[in-house]
Parts: C-alpha cells; structure tokens; sequence
C-alpha cells in the first residue's frame, strides 16, 4: 500500500464527527453474536461478537486474512453464514433461532432485510450493459418499487454529489476507475441504505484518483447518519471518519477502541507492528 | 460437359427448394436458440435428479446422428393417430431445433459461466430478486459471449439441412437431385445448389464475424 502521506486526500478540520448513539438502550443497526465462518477446513471467523451503533462508523483494520473483507460480505449474505447470528436492527439477517434451532430465513425474508444494507465493493462491479443512470436506478425501480421518473430525479441528484452530472448517460466502461466507484457509491446510496459496507474501496484506484472517492466519502460522512463499516488501509481517511476502529488478527477482535486509541496508542504488539508496516 | 440450358431450367426449381431449406433453418433457429436457453438454465438450476435426468437427454441427442433422430420422428409421428398429417418440414424443423439446442444450450452456459462473480455480488448488494438479475444482468452480459457462437450453429444447421430429404422434404439438394435424375444434369444442378448454399451462408458468416467484433466491446 502507498503510504498516506501520499494521497492528495489531506485530513480535513478535524472530521470527528457528533457521536453516534450509543447508549446502551439503542438496538445496534449490526449485531454479530457468536459469528462462525469457516470456508471448508479453515475456520475464518469464530465466536466473533461485537456490536455496531446506529450511525456509527467502524473502520475495519488487520492484516490479510485477518477476516475482515469476509465481516462486510457476511453482513451483505455474500457469504453463507456457517455459525451463530447476524441481526440488523435487531432482526434476523440470515438465520434465527426457533425453538432453540438454528433456522435459515426464506430468501425473500433475506433480500428484504438487505433492502438496508448496502455495498461498494474494490472492484466498482457497476453493470457494463447499462448507462451509468440504469445503474443508478435499476434497485430502486426494481426493488422498493420507486417510479422511474422519481428514480431518475433521484439518481440525478446523487451524481451531483458524486460530481458526475455529465456522465448519466455513458457507460461505465468509458469512465476512470475513480468515476466508476463513485458512481458505485451513488448506486449504493440510491437504495438510501441505512448501513453502508466499504470494502477497500480505494485500493483498485490509481493513487491520484483516491481522492476524488474518498472525498465524496467524507462527505456522506458529514452529511449524513448511515452506518458505516469499511475496510480500507487509508489509515489517514479512518482516523478523520471512524468513531472506533477495531484491529482483527485471525479472525478475533484484538483490540478496539477511538481510531486516536488506536492509531497513536495500541496497546497490542501486534496493532503496533501492523500499524508501522501500513502507516 | 456444362450445359447453361439446363442450368437456367434448374434455377427456379433448385430456388423453391431453397425455400424449405430457409424456413427449416430459421424456424429452426428459434426453436434452438429458445430451448437452449431453457435447458442451460434448467441444467443450472433445476434439482439434481431432474437435472441428470435433462443432461441424459441432452448427451443421448448429441450423440445420435441427426438423420437417425429424423426418421425415428417421422416414423413414430406416423404411428401416432392423429400425428399423422403433420407435414414433414415440421418434424423436420422441430427435430433439427431441438438437435441444436443441445449445442446451443453449452453455448448459453459458457456466457452465464463468463458473468464476473463481482456481477452477481453487486446484484444481490442492491437486493434485486433472482429473476430480474438473471434477466437485467446476467443474460444481457451472457448474450454478448453467445450470440455469435449461436450463429455459427446456424450457419451449421443451415448446411444439415439436406438430411431432411430422409424424411421426404424436397429442400435444395433434393431438389436439385430430383432435377439431375429427371434431366440427367446432375453436375448443374449440384453446382448451382453449391453456389446457392454458398451465397448464402457465407455472407452471413461475415456477419457474424462482425457482430462478434461489434459486441466484444461495450
């Protein structure tokens, strides 16, 4: 990774944001409780529990391999779950427990509860047959039922604040990498998510268009009270908009606390260690 | 020895030939390109038992040969009452549709196989139900890697075409042998049927070529 110094992306005035709610009475918008994940014999993820605030944002960090990217495609049912629960705002994401047995929710009860969740992903993954506009709309025409002429108005607006008005019409082929994830980002904010999954969202962009990303990131930061959790190693970018970073190593929580804690006084060796060879 | 007499009495007869073999091929066509859709997502999605079932049937039609599946219709239909009047170049259309699909259904599933994962994880990121990925997404990407591999099986079916004279449908080369039996000139009448076949089917090999070109970007 390039060192953070080198990013155009300066730390703004001090970004730490209002604090999320996190009084103890708030249902968390995610609540991992006893996540297993393992992918055949290895074993990612296990008796992972921690919780996540409304409106609050986490910063995912740890090594490869640590199970951090595997946390975020969990939440978004990506990947099966193999163990324990998810909730989202207290419900059931992918399985429940009746009766004292572990039941997988029907599909539909799924795809609704994702309905609040959504995802930008390293790769952009935007539709190549579409415009960048049909990207933009294609969920919320097709899954909250939104009419097309309010979709259009909508995703206008939203490629505003991405600063790409003039690309509604071409396709996402045609634009830089930094473009197409932010029209990515516009894709996932059209479903007006209540919980935003940014994985290493920089990271397949050339280091002069990060930037551009991470400001429009800074800005729904500000702007807005969605949940976030990511995964980046803009360290400079998680310190100004996470509340808390939690460091991962072999699929435990290390430590978490204020990406301040964190960044200038880890109490582990190993965040210590991890830390010198990213920042 | 060429005679241009018998060639230009050959013409209007070899063309009306032509004809059937047109409306086998593209009547055929259709049919192949729609079954073979369905089987390639029923291979994908339907239950195991069923979808062995489907690919037993698939390999028991690939490796017959087409005349054989000609004439065990044409002569199963006539054993059927009320089957019986079915006009040969139906059978002969439905039978050569259905061979293909065997061969176009593998083509189907390469394209949907050529879908980056990333396509299908933005899908369900957004929350769209299967159907409308498969439709929105998936098959409008997979059709850009099928779409010229299906020409090319109708270019091949376009050839197969004189099998039917097995099953009695006078399409071109029957038509042109009925005339070289009637006539005895036999070397016009398969020279021309060449030319025909050949006027035919490679303009639209160019085409395919460049639709392949066309739509390997976006």
């Amino acid at each position: 990774m390039p060192p953070t110094e080198n990013t155009p992306d300066t730390p703004s005035s001090s970004a730490t944001p209002s604090g999320p709610n996190t009084s103890a009475s708030a249902t968390p918008a995610i609540e991992f409780k006893d996540v297993e994940k393992s992918f055949g014999p290895t074993t990612v993820l296990k008796n992972l529990n921690f919780t996540v605030a409304p409106g609050e944002r986490v910063t995912l960090i740890g090594p490869s391999g640590s199970g951090k990217t595997t946390i975020l495609r969990l939440v978004m049912t990506l990947e099966e779950l193999t163990g324990g629960y998810i909730f989202v705002d207290g419900e059931p994401l992918t399985f429940e427990e009746r009766d004292g047995k572990r039941v997988e929710l029907p599909k539909k009860r799924t795809r609704e509860m994702t309905t609040r969740i959504g995802m930008v992903f390293q790769q952009f993954n935007l539709f190549p047959n579409m415009t960048v506009l049909e990207n933009i709309i294609e969920a919320p025409v097709h899954v909250l039922g939104t009419s097309k002429d309010e979709a259009v108005k909508e995703a206008k607006a939203l490629l505003a604040k991405v600063g790409l008005s003039d690309k509604a019409d071409a396709h996402p082929t045609r634009l830089s990498g930094g473009q197409q994830q932010r029209v990515a980002i516009a894709r996932a904010l059209a479903m007006s998510p209540e919980i935003l999954l940014l994985d290493e969202v920089t990271s397949a962009l050339d280091p002069e268009l990060v930037g551009d990303v991470l400001g429009v990131l800074r800005d729904i930061a500000e702007t807005t009270d969605i949940t976030m959790l990511l995964v980046t190693h803009e360290m400079q970018f998680a310190r100004d908009v996470s509340h808390r970073v939690m460091m991962f190593d072999g699929g435990q929580v290390l430590e978490e606390g204020p990406p301040d804690q964190i960044f200038n006084n880890p109490s582990h060796e190993r965040t210590k260690s991890f830390l010198s060879s990213v920042l | 020895m060429w005679n241009w007499e018998f060639a230009a009495e050959a013409l209007p007869i070899l063309l009306r030939g032509f004809v059937n073999t047109l409306i086998a091929t593209v009547v055929g066509t259709v049919i192949a390109a729609i079954l073979g859709l369905i089987l390639a997502v029923a291979i994908r999605g339907l239950p195991r038992w069923i979808n062995w079932l489907v690919r037993l049937l698939v390999a028991f039609i690939r490796n017959t040969p087409l005349v054989v599946q000609l004439l065990f219709v044409y002569y199963a239909f006539a054993d059927i009452p009320g089957l019986v009047n079915v006009p040969a170049l139906v059978i002969g259309f439905i039978v050569i549709g259905i061979h293909y699909s065997t061969y176009m259904s593998e083509s189907y599933r390469a394209g949907i196989d050529s879908v980056p994962p990333g396509q299908f994880e933005a899908a369900t990121a957004l929350s769209l139900p299967p159907v409308r990925t498969f439709t929105a997404i998936v098959l409008p990407q997979a059709l850009r890697a099928t779409i010229p591999s299906l020409g090319n099986y109708a270019v091949a079916m376009f050839k197969d075409t004189p099998f039917l004279f097995a099953i009695s449908v006078v399409e071109l080369v029957t038509a042109a042998k009925e005339f070289g039996g009637s006539t005895f000139a036999y070397t016009e009448a398969f020279t021309l049927a060449g030319i025909i076949f050949l006027v035919a089917s490679y303009p639209t090999s160019l085409l395919i070529q460049r639709l392949d070109r066309r739509l390997a970007t976006y």
